[in-house]
């Protein structure tokens, strides 16, 4: 049996059958993909300490105003300012004890980075590195997803899927924890299918090109690879709040795992065999 | 039955169903649970003490940093070889621009060049040259210039845009004449970091590209003793630390090897920055 997604469909699938969900190319990327941007974010939040703070523009630097900035007061409390907004984050940002019990004045603590100790030229062979792992994976993803139909059954929302009492009547299920059942739990939903390819078509694609364009050589190359962003510093903050995106993705994305079923879901992503869910009494 | 027990219910139901599959009960199953979320924090920690291991393994290390020749390859080969950093305006130009690294020199030497104004100073330009020479500052600034306002993009993340001027690197070398072997350029300065005088190197590429200029004039001034006086190297497609400060001797060499730790500079060598720092 190898059909997948939404082409078993029609089959007469029921809640409790086994069914082949995600293809090969799907789950190696996804494997791949997720310990890639571990190392990219653990790594990147070393980066960021190296100088934490963000501005908008070409230009940023210490006496320059910043739009988001951690740092540590005097008395030893740590702090995140957004804009005007302060709030006081000792022990997690700014101003935190590592596992040898020394206080550090860091943004991000250790136990969030790679290496867990400020190391700038560490951190950047790491990133730099699984750069090319991200880019390529997900440029070679998105190629063999247009040429098997991935992209077409199984991401692209159609238009009946954009109606705003669809997407509504699909909110509230989710937050009720009411997912689908049988054969209708091999399709994505209007939900899933903006997640994924908020992920795939934006947030990844966003992280990339952002990332290049801070780069001085590339900036020789194409310019308006940094342009377009609205300068250098701009980009690092698009980058950074990209970042945070994909985190935020991550929490709900594990999040709807547990509530789905772990067991079962993280089986379908690893071997490909997922058991639909049983249909709801009453 | 309320709607929130209903839908505990059926998230009670989740685990329950993937554990009838495989044939579990419901006793093992917490067991299993609880094995799990053990296991998750196990790894976590595994995970980030696994970081800084592997983060220490020579073989992972030689893989991740061969990344660097990837970069300097790849940006080269869509770059072309003399595309331009972009130049900016004077609207463009940071109110502050930061001074990084080594902000004063206490070597005596050059304390009382300083103070004279660097009237007797002069570059030592020599290695693989066929004209040894020793260039006063009056000879540099009355060579042909390049002005350029370009943005200075430190490693740390920070960037701030300037307005430089001063020879061209390439015509500096020009006077003395590279020989065939020399393949890099060094840069000796004055500034030290503990007992070790700062260097740093590139390649002809980027020595003889138009943007590369020994600058000794900055926003209009001459260079502060913060940002390098009485030279400093401008190169524009790389990061900040490659443009070094208070240049005082030039060296063409055929090969990095045998210059302090071999790796072209002092945060190469000291530090693992890469050598190659376009990106």
């Amino acid at each position: 049996m190898n059909k997948a997604g939404a082409e078993a469909d029609a089959e007469g699938l029921k809640g409790g059958d086994l069914v082949r969900r995600h293809r090969l190319s799907t789950r190696v990327w996804h494997w791949v993909n997720a310990v890639t941007v571990i190392v990219m974010l653990m790594s990147g939040l070393m980066i960021f300490n190296a100088h934490p703070r963000l501005y908008w523009g070409e230009y940023g630097a210490n006496a320059d105003p910043a739009w988001l900035e951690i740092g540590g007061t005097r008395a030893g409390q740590g702090m995140l300012r957004i804009g005007g907004l302060t709030i006081e984050t000792t022990g997690v940002l700014g101003v935190w004890t590592d596992g040898e019990g020394v206080v550090r004045r860091r943004a991000f603590p250790g136990w969030a980075t790679i290496p867990s100790k400020y190391n700038l030229a560490d951190a950047r062979i790491w990133h730099l590195a699984f750069a090319w792992v991200l880019a390529l994976g997900l440029l070679l993803y998105l190629l063999w997803s247009l040429v098997n139909g991935h992209v077409r059954r199984d991401l692209h929302i159609t238009r009946g899927e954009w109606r705003p009492s669809r997407i509504w009547h699909d909110l509230k299920e989710h937050a009720g924890l009411r997912f689908p059942t049988g054969s209708a739990a091999l399709r994505y939903n209007i939900l899933q299918k903006l997640a994924y390819a908020g992920v795939i078509f934006v947030l990844l694609p966003v992280m990339i090109l952002t990332g290049l364009a801070m780069s001085p050589g590339m900036n020789a190359s194409w310019p308006l690879l940094t342009e377009i962003w609205g300068g250098r510093q701009s980009a690092r903050s698009i980058h950074f709040i990209a970042a945070f995106g994909l985190v935020a993705f991550a929490v709900v994305h594990i999040l709807m795992v547990v509530l789905a079923g772990p067991i079962n879901e993280i089986r379908s992503m690893v071997t490909g065999w997922y058991r639909l869910p049983k249909e709801r009494a009453g | 039955m309320s709607d929130r027990n209903k839908s505990l219910s059926r998230l009670r139901e989740g685990p329950s169903l993937a554990s009838r599959a495989s044939g579990m009960g419901e006793a093992q199953l917490i067991t299993r649970r609880r094995l799990l979320g053990a296991g998750v924090l196990g790894a976590g920690g595994l995970v980030l003490s696994g970081c800084d291991r592997l983060n220490e393994s020579p073989g992972l290390r030689s893989l991740l940093e061969s990344a660097e020749g990837l970069h300097m390859r790849s940006q080269r080969l869509i770059t072309g070889r003399d595309a331009l950093a972009r130049e900016f305006s004077e609207g463009d130009m940071s109110p502050t621009f930061r001074a990084n690294g080594n902000r004063e020199v206490a070597d005596n030497a050059y304390r009382q060049h300083l103070a004279q104004g660097f009237t007797q100073w002069s570059l030592t330009v020599g290695g693989l040259v066929s004209r040894p020479l020793a260039l006063p500052l009056a000879m540099l600034m009355a060579m042909s210039q390049r002005e350029q306002i370009t943005r200075h993009d430190c490693v740390e993340g920070w960037s701030a845009i300037g307005k430089w001027q001063g020879p061209q690197l390439s015509r500096v070398l020009d006077l003395a004449g590279l020989r065939p072997q020399a393949r890099y350029i060094v840069f000796h300065c004055a500034d030290r970091f503990g007992t070790t005088p700062y260097y740093e190197s590139i390649d002809l590429v980027d020595a003889l590209h138009p943007q590369t200029i020994l600058a000794w004039r900055m926003n209009g001034q001459p260079l502060p003793e913060a940002h390098g006086a009485p030279l400093r190297l401008r190169v524009e497609r790389q990061l900040g630390y490659k443009h070094a400060k208070y240049v005082m001797r030039i060296e063409a060499r055929a090969t990095l090897a045998g210059l302090y730790g071999g790796k072209g500079g002092y945060w190469e060598d000291s530090n693992a920055y890469q050598w190659y720092a376009g990106i």
